[in-house]
C-alpha cells in the first residue's frame, strides 16, 4: 500500500494532478446543478408572480 | 422531412424535456468509466519504461487536454448553427461550454505542467503546444467575458458566436502543434492512425478515461444548458409543466 502510495517516487506529481483533476469534476457537477437550481427557481418565482396578477 | 428532428432539437421545452431524460445515463456512463478507468490506471498499467509511475498522470492530463479541444469545437459549431438558423437552444448550448472548457483547458496546463516539471525539468516552457494551449484558455475566457460583458442576450449571443468561430482555427494548430513544429511535447499516442504506441493495458484505461470524460461532458452540458434555456425563456408558459416534471423528480 505504501509502495502504491509513493507511485515509485513520482508521488509529488501524480497525487496533485489526480487532486486537482477530481476538484475541477466536482466543481464543475456543484456549479452546473446550481446553475440550473437557480434557473429553476427563477423561473417558479416568475410564474408564481404571473399568476398572482391574475 | 429529414430536418423534422432538427427544428424538434430547436423547440425549448422539447429539448428541455429530451436533456431532463438523457442526464442521468450520461451521468452514470461518466462515473462507471471514470471509475474503471482510474483504478485501471493507476492500478493495473504497468509503469511505463522511461518514466516509470510518473507517467500516470496521463490517465487525467490526456482526457482534460482531449476536453478542452472537443468542448471549443462543440461550442464553436453549436455557436455557428445558433447564428445561421437563428436558434436559441444551440445558443444556449454554446454559452453553456464555455467555463466546462476552460476549466478542464486549467486542467490540462496544470497537469502538464506537473508532468513537465519532472521529466523535462521545467513547469513552463514557450513551445508550440504549451503556448497554442494557453491561447486556447484566453479564446475561452475572452468568450465568457465577452458575453459578460453585453447585456442584452441577443447581441451577446452574436457578438460571442463570432469570437468561437474565428477562435477555432486554433483548435488544429494545437493538435498539430507537435508534428508541424519541433516541440518538447510528445507525439500523439492515440489519435493517429496505424498501430498506437501503447501496449493494451496502459491503452485501455486512457481510452475508458477519455470516454467518461466525454460522457462527463454531455451531462454537464446538458444540465446546464436547461438552466441557460430556462432563463432565455422569459415570456413563456411552458415551464409550467416542465418543472412541475422536475419538481416530481425532486
Amino acid at each position: 500500500m505504501l509502495q502504491f502510495l509513493q507511485m515509485g517516487g513520482y508521488a509529488v506529481f501524480v497525487w496533485p494532478s489526480y487532486a486537482l483533476t477530481a476538484a475541477v469534476v466536482g466543481l464543475n457537477i456543484y456549479w452546473a446543478r446550481r446553475s440550473l437550481r437557480d434557473a429553476q427557481a427563477q423561473t417558479r418565482r416568475r410564474l408564481a408572480s404571473v399568476r398572482a396578477d391574475r | 422531412m429529414a430536418w423534422v428532428w432538427f427544428h424538434r432539437f430547436g423547440s425549448p421545452p422539447h429539448f428541455y424535456r429530451l436533456a431532463t431524460t438523457l442526464t442521468p445515463w450520461f451521468a452514470w456512463a461518466a462515473a462507471l468509466l471514470c471509475t474503471v478507468g482510474v483504478i485501471g490506471g493507476l492500478v493495473f498499467a504497468p509503469p511505463d519504461y522511461q518514466q516509470g509511475d510518473g507517467f500516470r498522470i496521463i490517465y487525467v492530463h490526456a482526457p482534460s487536454a482531449w476536453l478542452s479541444l472537443m468542448v471549443y469545437v462543440v461550442m464553436a459549431a453549436s455557436a455557428a448553427v445558433g447564428l445561421v438558423w437563428r436558434m436559441n437552444v444551440a445558443h444556449a448550448i454554446a454559452a453553456s461550454c464555455a467555463s466546462i472548457g476552460a476549466s478542464f483547458t486549467a486542467v490540462a496546463l496544470v497537469t502538464g505542467m506537473l508532468w513537465g516539471r519532472r521529466m523535462w525539468g521545467t513547469y513552463w516552457e514557450w513551445d508550440p503546444r504549451l503556448t497554442s494551449e494557453l491561447l486556447l484558455l484566453f479564446l475561452y475566457l475572452g468568450y465568457i467575458g465577452l458575453r459578460n460583458a453585453i447585456d442584452d442576450t441577443g447581441r451577446a449571443d452574436r457578438a460571442s458566436a463570432v469570437l468561437a468561430i474565428v477562435g477555432v482555427v486554433n483548435v488544429p494548430i494545437i493538435h498539430y502543434s507537435v508534428i508541424w513544429w519541433n516541440s518538447l511535447h510528445q507525439a500523439p499516442s492515440v489519435m493517429k492512425f496505424g498501430k498506437p504506441t501503447m501496449v493494451p493495458s496502459m491503452l485501455v484505461p486512457l481510452l475508458v478515461m477519455l470516454a467518461g470524460f466525454t460522457a462527463l461532458f454531455v451531462a454537464l452540458l446538458l444540465v446546464r444548458a436547461r438552466g441557460e434555456v430556462l432563463r432565455r425563456e422569459r415570456n413563456a408558459r411552458w415551464p409550467v409543466e416542465a418543472l412541475a416534471l422536475a419538481l416530481h423528480e425532486a
